[in-house]
């Protein structure tokens, strides 16, 4: 098992290597450092000194891969490669572009996205869950089809308006909780219900959707057909049975985003204020602040390794067959 | 001649994308293993309904890609010919009457009024402060009272005459049900029918009133909102053109060839799956802004640096979602490459571009095309989440993305201004749902495996 963990760790280090050359790629050698400068000062009237002062400030003023002004080892580290990309792998991130630690940002941040992602992941999973083993026990009936029908409309609707409507009806129409904002400890609480519902309610069109095939194709399976013959009531074929075989399916795609839910979303936390990364994910793509970006997209890639990691320990316990070599 | 065709990258691959459609039907229709699982798709009522629905998109997009400039007056004889920077299409022509007719600034559906009072001066020389009247919504009236008698006999006028269109198209679908039976042409006839009793009211009403208000500069919302159509179409299906290479190529290789090339492709796809979605995107988007920001002076008009930027995002939305399809191809090239008839094709010494375009494309064919139809509704869906993000399209370009960014924004005036949003979400919903419901037909179709206890839609 630890022997396994190991691989599967190292694993990992050619994919992160992977993702630091392409975020390299992109952000130093499609554009270079100048362009990205010109882009942050303003096309117009900018003066070649004006750059140099901003390439320095950051950093950028280094050599991309080989600085052969430096001395020994100094020419394979004084690049901008070096500090920028490698450093990534221990958690330097450097500092954003109003010159805060990114990663005490990050620190900071990640409760509050983590007290908004994990209660619609697990509402979420729960209602999606109950909802799917609601059509697959009533399948091949109305309440089946206007089931499924519900999902597909509830599918087209953009995330967006369920947060837009949401808002609007339940903040400033019924003034029931504070449109945005955060607090911290527990008085989060009123501000998180809303964006948790709101959550919730955009996802269950495609998840029940997907449970429900799940549900149906394991519902063909030889043993069903066995357990209904044993004269069990459909109920306990469905919630005995059935539920306990497709775990292994709902894992697959469930473990995997459990440490994706430090990132946040993106769009509850901007709309309803909540300072997490997502917010401050999309605070520096507006803001255009390449650091930023980058540490994201290192740590989103992190964690979702180690969720690809989870997933598969989490096959040992749900199914006695899989056994970790 | 009187204007210069400007043809944009985005209208050519459009136009390219809806002939290669055509080319693909025109192919499939002499071969029966072919048509089969079409015919199975347009079995169901549901798909055809949402197929009439998603051509009368297609119409409109498609008159919104054919782009020229008009020519300039000349001032005299011997200026050289010019023409105006402004890019229009056959769309922009045909609703001249709605993008000319701007009003100040917002204004309700229907209304006579603005939104915002303002300083009138009346003829006996004092002021009020009141709504003053619209420039154009409603100016045909004398009597403001009239409005709804005015609207009402329009409206009727437009519902009769759709059911006069509705009552044709049924009675067509009467005579194609006996020619060819098998597709519900009742479905088609009824949706027909709806569309029409909707846009044809819609339509004469929009002469008189800016139907579903005008927005902060006074632009009519009903005309942004077909304008949006195109983007929404380009997004959907020009970022095909990058996934499917890439998925179909890397997938059967993957699958096929195993070992080495399996791993080199499997890394690939781990890489760029493991890096979030979106954050992928926008640093491909940054990069793309400051690289056209470089290259300024290589676009002749704002319309093609916008045209740049739209299919610059088709290609991103491409290059990060072509791992799903890899996956699906490689599973299953991976499991035809066991099978008998292959191992028999390599025992005769079939050569293995052979065996990949002869034996193994053609199985997978199904994957590829419910893949398409599954994808679709969801790159429509990001495009309003990117542009709202920030790296979305180009923010000159309407699109549903900009129009919910801008109409956000004013969520807080009281009384609220709902239209633009409104607008946006009706159109976008509508087109999502029926791509939904025609994928979801296509996947019933086109999957071997026959779905269990689903009712006949």
């Amino acid at each position: 098992m630890l022997a396994y963990i190991v691989r599967r760790v190292l694993y990992a280090v050619p994919i992160l290597i992977g993702v630091n050359l392409i975020t390299f790629a992109l952000f130093f050698v499609v554009n270079s450092p100048d362009d990205m400068a010109r882009m942050q000062l303003g096309t117009k009237r900018v003066t070649p000194e004006a750059i140099e002062k901003w390439k320095a400030e950051r950093g950028y003023d280094k050599p991309l891969l080989w600085n052969s002004a430096a001395e020994g080892v100094g020419k394979a580290t004084r690049t901008i490669f070096f500090e920028k990309s490698v450093r990534l792998f221990a958690l330097d991130f450097g500092a954003a572009e109003d010159n805060r630690d990114i990663a005490f940002e990050i620190r900071a941040r990640m409760w509050p996205s983590l007290a908004l992602a994990l209660p619609v992941f697990l509402v979420g999973l729960a209602v999606n869950i109950t909802f799917a083993m609601f059509m697959a026990f009533f399948r091949a009936t109305y309440l089946d089809f206007w089931g499924v029908v519900l999902c597909v409309a509830m599918m087209s609707v953009s995330t967006l308006f369920y947060i837009i409507g949401g808002q609007f009806v339940i903040s400033k129409l019924w003034h029931l909780v504070p449109i945005s904002g955060y607090d911290a400890g527990f008085d989060a609480a009123k501000f998180l219900i809303l964006p948790t519902v709101i959550g919730v309610i955009a996802g269950i069109g495609s998840g029940s959707r997907w449970y429900r095939t799940l549900f149906l194709e394991e519902m063909s399976r030889d043993y069903v057909r066995t357990a209904r013959a044993k004269g069990l009531a459909e109920a306990t074929v469905l919630f005995k049975h059935v539920l306990k075989n497709a775990m292994i399916p709902i894992l697959t795609g469930v473990v995997v985003v459990i440490p994706l839910l430090f990132l946040g979303s993106l769009l509850s936390e901007s709309f309803f204020g909540i300072p997490g990364l997502g917010s401050y994910t999309i605070d520096a793509i507006q803001a255009q602040d390449f650091a930023v970006v980058r540490a994201m997209v290192f740590i989103g890639s992190v964690l979702y390794i180690a969720g690809l990691l989870l997933t598969d320990l989490s096959y040992t316990l749900v199914d006695p067959r899989v056994r970790l070599e | 001649m009187p204007f210069l065709p400007v043809p944009l990258a985005t209208d050519i691959l459009l136009w390219f994308l809806v002939s290669a459609a055509a080319g693909y039907g025109w192919y499939c229709a002499g071969r029966p293993h072919l048509t089969a699982p079409w015919a199975r798709v347009f079995r169901s009522k549901a798909a055809v309904a949402s197929c009439v629905v998603l051509a009368g998109y297609l119409a409109v997009g498609l008159a919104d890609s054919l782009h020229f400039r008009l020519r300039l007056e000349r001032l005299d004889a011997a200026s050289a010919e010019a023409y105006s920077p402004e890019v229009l299409s056959v769309l922009d022509l045909a609703l001249k009457y709605l993008r000319e007719r701007r009003e100040k600034t917002y204004s309700a559906p229907f209304a006579t009024r603005l939104y915002i009072k303002e300083q009138i001066e009346l003829p006996n020389g004092k002021q009020t402060r009141e709504f003053p009247r619209l420039r154009y919504g409603g100016a045909h009236l004398e009597d403001e009272t009239r409005k709804l008698a005015d609207i009402g006999r329009s409206e009727l006028l437009g519902v009769v005459a759709a059911l006069v269109a509705a009552a044709g198209a049924v009675y067509a679908a009467r005579r194609l049900q006996r020619r060819r039976p098998g597709v519900p042409w009742q479905a088609a006839a009824v949706m027909l029918g709806l569309i029409l009793a909707i846009a044809l009211p819609v339509l004469l009403l929009s002469h008189g009133y800016h139907v579903l208000g005008t927005d902060k500069v006074g632009q009519d919302v009903l005309y942004q909102s077909l304008k949006s159509i195109r983007v929404s179409l380009v997004i959907g299906t020009v970022t095909t053109l990058v996934l499917l290479p890439l998925g179909i190529a890397l997938g059967i290789a993957a699958g096929y060839f195993k070992a080495r090339v399996d791993d080199a492709i499997q890394y690939l796809y781990t890489t760029l799956n493991s890096i979030p979605g979106v954050l992928l995107i926008a640093a491909f988007v940054l990069m793309l802004q400051v690289m056209i920001e470089r290259n300024a002076d290589l676009f002749p008009t704002a319309a093609h640096r916008a045209d740049v930027r739209l299919l610059g995002l088709c290609a991103i939305l491409g290059l990060t979602s072509w791992t799903g399809l890899a996956r699906l191809l490689r599973g299953e090239s991976l499991k035809l490459s066991q099978l008998e008839y292959i191992q028999a094709a390599h025992a005769f010494g079939v050569s293995d571009s052979r065996i990949l375009s002869r034996h193994i494309l053609p199985n997978v064919a199904h994957i590829v095309i419910i893949t398409l139809a599954l994808d679709f509704s969801g790159l429509v869906l990001a495009e309003a989440v990117l542009s709202y993000v920030g790296v979305g399209v180009d923010p000159a370009t309407t699109s549903f993305g900009t129009m919910i960014n801008a109409a956000r924004l004013e969520m807080g005036r009281d009384p609220i201004v709902w239209w633009s949003l409104a607008a946006a979400f009706a159109f976008m919903c509508v087109l999502v749902l029926a791509a939904n419901l025609f994928a979801d037909a296509v996947r019933d179709g086109f999957d071997p495996r026959v779905r269990v206890g689903a009712l006949p839609v």
